[in-house]
């Protein structure tokens, strides 16, 4: 008797085993030869450029000081850190010897080319809505970028999450492979904008809460995630913005990067920004009209925050504001020369203080060729304790909403993170926004 | 209310909210630090808190309970410069000078927490200080000067 159980037992593990290998398994591409430049149309490579844009590609494929598309850069995941890699068509150590096929199966499965499955740092989730004409178009821009030589370093993993096949059980749970469908009842732009954002602008990437396998939450999608130790916002019905997002209002937003009514793009969005302001404004628009949808119309209680005036409040913080923000913050100039009237702005309404001390703490610096609100950082005025004062004077002040909590623990994690308010300038040879020397032909 | 300036205590009686750089000017007469924007924007008040260069125009004093402040004026005198001080002299940085003493007091911070600075580190730090009469590449020789990156064999070029 237990030997016919334990070779039931041997037998089923057999089988599990071997499909899950089989699953697992996924072909080599064989490599081909990089084809040149010039077989590529000009008006593909430009148009790739700008999907690239859209994309955030070279925000994570591109290192701080590094060159544009080689990859390296450090994403610190819940799980290890995991290292970007390099997308230069070098054939040794990026994606030279990448056919399209090789590329589209990347995008659309997380595949690599040699079969290796690729880790949803790599917003594949995502990508996998990309039509083919898309998928060619930026395969054209990235194969005709300048190679450069420099291998990724290997991520650092705890096992048994090193163990690659093993994604294939996560994407058997979590992936939905397929091109998007557009909704028959929605206008064409409506449907560009879902494309766009739901696919490769992959905004719920940050802005939608991930479950303990770090899977997107599909039945919360835009309700509020974080990103590299900033709060990503809710853009759905749950968005804490006193004032209603409309369309008009969002692609203002996303073409500079703030809003009079809403606040200032700061931390991972403001790369987001920097892509999106190089990009023909009726993507952007689509985008923003997309998105208005999901913010939805609002409630009546929304529609009178609009108009809410400040509440009074008391404490040790409101000498600190009166003295040291005031001046800018209650002046009545408007951005971006003035300080954001609070009252309007998401940060003191969000549902932690983070953003709101990252952007007290290191101000908002001035950004070349750009005309954007700035404001002095206060890390070396202000003390934890005075930080702390202020920000509950800012809450009860300018939101509705109970006193934030874990207020410390998140002014101790932004002084010792150093939270990047903008990205750092780039040299020449990684620019912010690469496919701009295109969009300017 | 009491105030650490430069190594002394001061008794000063100024409301709490009043800034800093007033009661430099106003109170201690001590008047390197010159207010330009008066909104953080532009430098000229920058002195230094504990170890770090804020704007004095935008520093209340009731912040400052128990912290260390440092003017231009306590890095060294005329008579008796700085190593800092002293570079920005021999590199001849100031034209009008009203931007000086604050891009002095933003250096001598960068100079603390990285005492050797490559010329990108000494740019992205003195970023937030604004000059007006385009002396910028002195400004810069200066602080390389005080790091001993710039000796006389690398002033053919001026």
């Amino acid at each position: 008797m237990l030997r016919k159980t334990l070779l039931i037992v041997i037998v089923i593990v057999v089988i599990a085993g071997g499909a899950a290998a089989a699953l697992a398994w996924r072909p080599t591409i064989e490599p081909v030869p990089r084809p040149a430049a010039a077989s590529f149309d000009p008006a593909l490579v430009k148009r790739g450029g700008e999907l690239a844009a859209i994309g955030d590609c070279a925000t994570c494929h591109t290192a701080p000081g590094g060159r544009a598309f080689a990859g390296g850069l450090a994403l610190p995941t819940p799980f290890g850190t995991i290292y970007s890699t390099n997308i230069t068509p070098d054939e040794q150590t990026g994606i030279g010897a990448w056919s399209e096929e090789a590329f589209r199966r990347a995008l659309w499965e997380g595949v690599d080319r040699g079969g290796r499955h690729l880790y949803p740092a790599f917003p594949y989730d995502h990508f996998t809505l990309i039509d083919e004409r898309d998928v060619s178009a930026l395969y054209a821009f990235l194969m005709t970028r300048e190679p450069v030589t420099a291998p990724a370093p290997a991520n650092k993993l705890p096992f048994p999450l090193n163990f690659r096949p093993l994604l294939a059980g996560w994407k058997l749970l979590f992936l939905h492979t397929g091109r998007f469908q557009p909704d028959p009842n929605q206008s064409a732009e409506w449907n560009r904008g879902a494309y766009l954002a739901r696919g490769l602008a992959h905004c719920g990437a940050c802005h939608t809460p991930r479950n303990a396998f770090g899977a997107r939450k599909k039945d919360r999608a835009f309700a509020g995630g974080e990103a590299e130790g900033w709060t990503a916002y809710a853009l759905d019905a749950n968005s804490p913005a006193p004032t209603r997002w409309d369309a008009a209002a969002l692609a203002f937003y996303l073409h500079n990067g703030w809003h009079r009514y809403h606040g200032v793009a700061c931390g991972p969005m403001s790369e987001v920004i920097e892509n999106l302001s190089t990009v023909q404004s009726e993507e952007v628009k689509a985008i923003a009209t997309y998105m208005a949808s999901v913010a939805g119309p609002g409630s009546d209680a929304r529609r009178g925050k609009a108009n809410a005036q400040a509440r009074q409040a008391n404490g040790p913080g409101v000498a600190i504001y009166a003295a040291a923000c005031a001046t800018c913050h209650d002046a009545g100039r408007p951005p971006p020369y003035g300080g954001i009237d609070l009252a309007r702005s998401t940060g003191p309404s969000g549902p932690t203080a983070r953003n709101v001390i990252d952007v007290i703490l290191w101000g908002l610096p001035a950004q070349d060729e750009q005309r954007r609100p700035v404001m002095p950082g206060f890390a070396g005025t202000l003390k934890d304790r005075q930080l702390a004062d202020l920000l509950a004077y800012v809450r009860a002040r300018f939101s509705d909403k109970q006193p934030w909590t874990d207020v410390d623990k998140d002014i101790r994690d932004a002084r010792a993170g150093g939270s990047r308010i903008y990205p750092a300038p780039s040299p020449p040879s990684a620019p912010a926004a690469p496919g701009r020397e295109e969009a300017r032909q | 209310m009491k105030l650490n300036v430069n190594g002394r205590d001061h008794d000063v009686d100024a409301e709490p909210d009043t800034p800093l750089l007033y009661v430099l000017r106003d109170h201690l007469e001590l008047n390197g630090a010159k207010f330009g924007c008066g909104l953080g924007q532009c430098g000229a008040c920058t002195v230094m808190i504990d170890d770090e260069a804020v704007f004095s125009c935008l520093t209340p004093i009731l912040l400052l309970k128990g912290r260390r402040i440092t003017t231009v004026e306590g890095l060294g005198s005329a008579g008796n410069p700085n190593p800092l001080q002293r570079a920005f002299i021999e590199e001849q940085a100031a034209q009008c000078g009203y931007c000086i003493a604050g891009m002095i007091m933003r250096a001598q911070a960068l100079l603390k927490r990285n005492p050797s600075p490559s010329r990108e580190d000494i740019r992205t730090a003195l970023q937030p200080n604004l000059c007006r009469c385009g002396t910028h590449m002195r400004i810069l020789r200066a602080v390389e000067r005080a790091v001993g990156k710039r000796t006389a064999a690398a002033e053919g070029g001026r």
